[in-house]
């Protein structure tokens, strides 16, 4: 029988660790619409957070608990942004030509939406989507 | 602004995307792949008509206008060559639904297929020096992949050279990239060839003129082939076809838009350099493919001859030795896929690919091999199928430009072409027939659609020329004159 291992200041670090640095992805994705952030950095800070989780507990555990296929979230976040850019053409616009505004919502305010933040979702979807696909094959890789 | 020409480049993405969402359904991959190649050729079609009615269409991305946005370029060299490239690859999708076996299109084998004609497609067509170092990215992941799908040991090896060449190969394209951002400014193709014209083609800009040569001469083949013939012969025919019929042919398209929009300054120099480049890859192409008994390697020695050969008409820089090279362009990735399809089929039965054991393959497979043979007379240039008209005017643009020696080394060629396919045509299907129907490791069903779909496109293109020459001319219109392609980009907007 394995001895039990000895990680429990491990976990309770990613635990904690995790959900700051989901949280603080979050914010760079939204700081990415007028300042340095973005779909893609936002997306590889989540996609570090996940590898975190990875490698401090198991890959199957893990697994079970966030059951996503991330080679169909690569393929869907491109979908996402190529839709996206499609967007502007039903209007007659050019392909990837952007649109914003400014809506009263109930609990925001005055809040700007702009298609930008969906083509940024779909960056984001992709770039999560391929970094956990890289780092999972890499470490499935047995010589 | 046409929106028209975005969808030869998002169309096969779009549809690749949606095969990795569902890759269990092989059946959907296989008719999908078929539609959107299809639907991009139809619509290539009608670029082609704009643009000999209305000229040169643009697409300025996101309604940013050039030379500070990112826009893709339709003029009739390219969409002839998307046109030429969404037909062969709908010949070899529909040949691969045969021979490229379960296992591979489990593994994403299509989605891979449509991620590389995106990349080809995008190539052709953007506006952009970056951008078409990214479209290059694009279309050589995809190759990487499809060159080492399978994983057999011979792949692997092969997968390893062609990835550390074109690693290398891009790198100095970034760094040639770099300079002429540092001297010029500007990425967009059309700025920086009114930049260059202001300022003239002083030696520093013809050196890196001679770097962005030799990046895209090795992924044209062209002189420093010497990974081609290993590459090319690994992965299975319907990839090596695609690969030899598409993939040096986005270089060769790079050397000729680069060479005639943007370094046309300096011919005597960059020119004469393109046409001892075309010269040497001619004469040892040749030897390659005299010399080998393997039917793989005589068909790739045969794509760095033609790889020369077209960038010879290039290097003549006159009008007949362009249209030359764009008929021969277009007859070579035709010409290319077909007799790679037919080698692949001649190696499926025999399940050798020494031609010195197979023999008399013509008595149990007639039309394969009367279809070899008109291949391999076209290939050479015999009137009246397709290749004679791109050698008479690259011949005759040579000659002009008073390069005799490179015509008289492309007429050489052709005899060494002539020699190494009559070989294969000898020994593979003339002679005793050794193998009975029974004894063979493959069938012909269904793989003699897309070899006769491409023999009878060759022998169109000789009959009937005039059906396209009045859109080649217009591809050669604009080729000798680069002011078209500048005001077409910037239409009516002041040039900074």
């Amino acid at each position: 029988m394995k001895p039990e291992p000895n990680d429990v200041i491990l976990h309770t670090v990613t635990k904690l660790a995790a959900v700051i640095i989901f949280t603080f992805s979050i914010d760079l994705f939204w700081a990415g619409h007028h300042f340095p952030g973005g779909g893609f950095i936002g997306g590889l800070t989540t996609a570090a957070g996940i590898v975190l989780l990875y490698l401090s507990f198991d890959i199957e555990r893990i697994q079970t608990n966030l059951p996503v296929d991330y080679k169909k979230m690569a393929a869907l976040g491109v979908l996402i942004s190529v839709a996206t850019g499609m967007g502007g053409m039903i209007y007659g616009d050019n392909f990837l030509e952007q649109a914003f505004g400014y809506f009263d919502l109930p609990v925001f305010g005055e809040t700007e939406l702009a298609t930008a933040v969906l083509f940024d979702v779909g960056v984001a979807f992709a770039v999560i989507g391929t970094a956990i696909t890289i780092i999972t094959s890499i470490s499935e890789d047995e010589l | 602004m046409n929106n028209l020409l975005i969808w030869p480049v998002i169309l096969p993405l779009i549809a690749g995307l949606l095969f990795i969402l569902v890759p269990k359904n092989i059946r959907l991959q296989r008719t999908l792949s078929v539609v959107v190649l299809a639907v991009i050729a139809g619509i290539s079609i009608t670029i082609m008509n704009q643009i000999s009615t209305n000229g040169i269409q643009t697409l300025q991305l996101g309604g940013w206008q050039a030379p500070y946005g990112i826009g893709l370029v339709a003029d009739m060299l390219s969409m002839l060559l998307v046109l030429t490239t969404s037909i062969v690859a709908f010949c070899c999708v529909i040949f691969s639904f045969r021979t490229i076996g379960k296992e591979r299109e489990k593994y994403y084998y299509y989605p891979l297929f449509l991620f590389l004609i995106t990349g080809v497609n995008g190539s052709f067509m953007t506006g952009d020096l970056f951008n078409l170092y990214v479209f290059f990215e694009v279309l050589l992941v995809a190759s990487y992949a499809l060159i080492s799908l399978g994983g057999k040991k011979v792949q692997l090896r092969e997968t390893m050279k062609y990835v550390i060449i074109n690693i290398l190969s891009s790198a100095f394209f970034l760094v040639g990239i770099a300079y002429l951002y540092s001297v010029t400014g500007t990425l967009n193709l059309a700025h920086i060839s009114v930049r260059i014209a202001e300022a003239g083609q002083d030696g520093f800009i013809t050196t890196v003129a001679i770097l962005f040569l030799i990046v895209f001469g090795i992924k044209a083949g062209l002189f420093l082939f010497y990974w081609l013939p290993g590459s090319y012969s690994a992965p299975p025919a319907a990839v090596s076809a695609l690969f030899s019929a598409l993939l040096t042919k986005v270089g060769i398209y790079a050397i000729i838009r680069m060479f005639t929009l943007v370094f046309y300054h300096e011919p005597q120099i960059t020119h004469l350099f393109i046409g001892i480049l075309a010269a040497l890859t001619m004469i040892l192409g040749g030897i390659g493919a005299i010399a080998y008994w393997d039917i793989n390697k005589i068909l790739t020695y045969n794509v760095i001859i033609g790889a020369g050969f077209i960038l010879a008409g290039i290097a003549a820089f006159t009008t007949s030795g362009a249209l030359g090279s764009i008929y021969y362009l277009i007859h070579d990735m035709i010409i290319k896929a077909l007799i790679f399809l037919i080698g692949g089929v001649v190696v499926y039965l025999t399940g050798t690919t020494n031609l010195k054991e197979m023999s008399g393959l013509i008595r149990n497979h007639p039309y394969l091999g009367w279809m070899f043979f008109i291949a391999s007379l076209s290939l050479i240039g015999i009137p009246p199928l397709g290749g004679f008209l791109g050698k008479v005017f690259v011949t005759r643009g040579t000659f002009e430009a008073g390069y005799f020696w490179l015509g008289l080394i492309g007429l050489l060629t052709s005899l060494m072409i002539l020699y190494s396919v009559m070989k294969i045509f000898m020994n593979a299907f003339w002679g005793e027939t050794v193998l009975s129907e029974e004894e063979e490791k493959g069938t012909t069903k269904g793989v003699i659609l897309p070899i006769a779909l491409l023999t009878l496109l060759t022998i169109a293109l000789g009959l009937g020329p005039e059906f396209i020459n009045s859109y080649v001319e217009i591809a050669v219109e604009g080729l000798m004159n680069p002011q078209t392609y500048i005001d077409a980009v910037f239409a009516e907007n002041e040039i900074p």
